[in-house]
């Protein structure tokens, strides 16, 4: 060992870099404090130290949930829980064509229909499903079937994109054997594409279902039939058992429609 | 009867993997392809069913053509090449016997491959050569369910239910472990001889090939340097067809591997598969 030659100190950055950092930190906490001030500017403080109380006096007029209210309240649940349903199954029904379409490995044109696909895709994730239930509301009018074409529409992009990724990653060795078979096309699709992303594909339509459930549950608020409607009505006239009622069962849906996906999701698995 | 001539393969990275390759395999021949990695040995074969497109040159199967085809007519002439890959290709989620059905997708239409509605001939050759290749019992299990040589028995067994005129084997033992490799192997040139069933048989251990060739094959850089019976593959020859130390020939393997690779996926694109 020639240990009087080496250097006994060591730093992770250079000076310069350290420097910058630290400047950086300072940049960030400076920014933050000046955002407050804005934020802070038009604030009146005594409704915020008033918020405890007001919280406190919302919290009582809420409980006790009125319990009477919940048979009032089971068609409009089974509404809501059809309503994400049937909108799921429309959506997987749009969605898969749309994935062949815009992924890499199975679309027919790369030039012309990729693009329309994924176009298709984006614009679907683009507009939130209470949006799309506002325009289908005022196109239809108001309803079941307006929620349930506003829950499909939305569903579309997001089971197409997460669908037409695993598209793209199944495995090419397989796809390259069963091409030397001399299948065809819509073979190749069937025996070699297919099977590979078939546990992607329900998993990702039992977690958008799980997803719609919450969704749908919202959207009688602007017109489109289920629990929501309830929730609106309950809110117009300050009937805050009811409400707290109504959000306790959309808790229970919740929680039980998380169950269901995580058995679905474990079983394909 | 299968017939190459001077075939040309040049990647569009501009990497030669083919040069000038001429060669006839007739009936019944069991032809061993030698050679390092990069030599071109699979891009070889992959040019044989034209999932690799060769750049110029000719290939001919039973005086037919194989160059030059239109869709259909390729697809046609690809039932007839049954091919077998080192990491055995199989569709994992399928069954054994959906596996080895699917070498019949060339000759059923879609509606009865779809449906898995097989003709009877189709299911009676399909257990026959289960029992052939011993997995009689395991044709309704699913294909990731059994080992690796079980697989590759599987592999051979949808190769064969093609009914094939030639036999494309890629590295059938790269995967296997020194006994299942010479089990494989003894199947693979048993099948050949009971069918008169030519093969082309890319094999990178030299001792394997040496003991179940007919006819070695050393391919260098794209170019055969040696041809002859096994028998004549002596040191001089080897070092001949691998070099002593070639560690150029080695980097352009991993290259020409990567090249191979990206040109079948954008072949794949193309027809859309």
């Amino acid at each position: 060992m020639t240990d009087a030659s080496h250097r006994d100190t060591w730093r992770r950055h250079t000076q310069r870099q350290g420097l910058t950092i630290w400047l950086a930190w300072l940049g960030l906490v400076a920014l933050t404090v000046w955002c407050w001030q804005i934020m802070t500017r038009d604030t009146i403080w005594f409704f915020v130290t008033d918020a405890p109380t007001q919280a406190a006096d919302i919290g009582s007029r809420m409980w006790p949930p009125r319990l009477s209210y919940l048979p009032e309240l089971l068609w409009p649940l089974w509404d809501t829980l059809n309503m994400a349903t049937l909108g799921t199954m429309l959506g997987i029904l749009m969605a898969v064509p749309v994935a062949f379409l815009a992924a890499r490995n199975t679309t027919p044109s790369a030039l012309v229909l990729r693009p329309a696909a994924l176009f298709v895709i984006v614009a679907s994730r683009s507009i939130n499903s209470l949006i799309w239930a506002l325009l289908l509301v005022a196109i239809m009018g108001p309803g079941l079937l307006a929620g349930v074409i506003a829950i499909g529409l939305r569903s579309v992009g997001f089971i197409g994109k997460l669908l037409y990724e695993a598209i793209e990653e199944v495995d090419s060795v397989p796809v390259e054997a069963v091409i030397a078979t001399g299948a065809g096309r819509a073979q190749v699709l069937d025996y070699a594409i297919v099977p590979q992303v078939l546990p992607a594909f329900w998993g990702i339509s039992v977690f958008r279902w799980d997803i719609n459930i919450r969704e749908s549950a919202i959207l009688g608020l602007v017109g489109a039939g289920g629990l929501g409607l309830k929730l609106q009505s309950s809110l117009n006239v300050l009937a805050w058992p009811q409400v707290t009622m109504i959000l306790l069962v959309i808790l229970a849906t919740v929680v039980v429609s998380e169950w269901v996906s995580a058995r679905v999701r474990k079983a394909i698995i | 009867m299968l017939e190459l001539n001077s075939l040309q393969k040049t990647y569009r990275t501009g990497d030669k993997a083919l040069n000038d390759v001429t060669l006839s395999v007739p009936e019944g021949q069991i032809v061993g392809l030698i050679g390092p990695s990069g030599a071109g040995k699979s891009t070889l074969i992959r040019c044989i069913n034209r999932l690799v497109e060769p750049t110029s040159g000719s290939i001919t199967l039973s005086g037919r053509p194989i160059t030059g085809l239109g869709h259909r007519e390729l697809r046609a002439m690809r039932r007839r090449i049954g091919m077998i890959f080192q990491e055995y290709a199989l569709v994992e989620r399928l069954t054994v016997m959906e596996n080895v059905l699917s070498g019949r997708l060339g000759y059923v239409g879609f509606w009865t491959s779809f449906t898995r509605r097989y003709g009877a001939d189709d299911i009676s050759r399909a257990y026959h050569l289960l029992d052939r290749v011993g997995l009689m019992d395991h044709a309704d299990k699913r294909a990731d369910a059994l080992s690796g040589g079980q697989r590759q028995r599987v592999g051979i067994a949808r190769a064969l239910a093609q009914e094939p005129e030639l036999l494309l084997v890629d590295e059938p033992t790269a995967s296997l472990d020194p006994k299942t490799s010479r089990q494989i192997m003894r199947l693979l040139t048993g099948i050949c001889a009971e069918h008169g069933l030519p093969a082309i048989v890319n094999i990178h251990d030299v001792p394997l090939a040496q003991q179940f060739m007919q006819r070695i094959v050393g391919l260098r850089a794209g170019q055969i340097v040696f041809d002859g019976a096994p028998s004549a593959l002596t040191e001089d020859v080897l070092s001949e067809i691998y070099g002593a130390e070639d560690w150029h020939a080695m980097r352009r393997g991993a290259e020409e591997d990567r090249a191979a690779e990206a040109d079948s996926v954008a072949h794949l694109e193309r027809i859309g598969a």
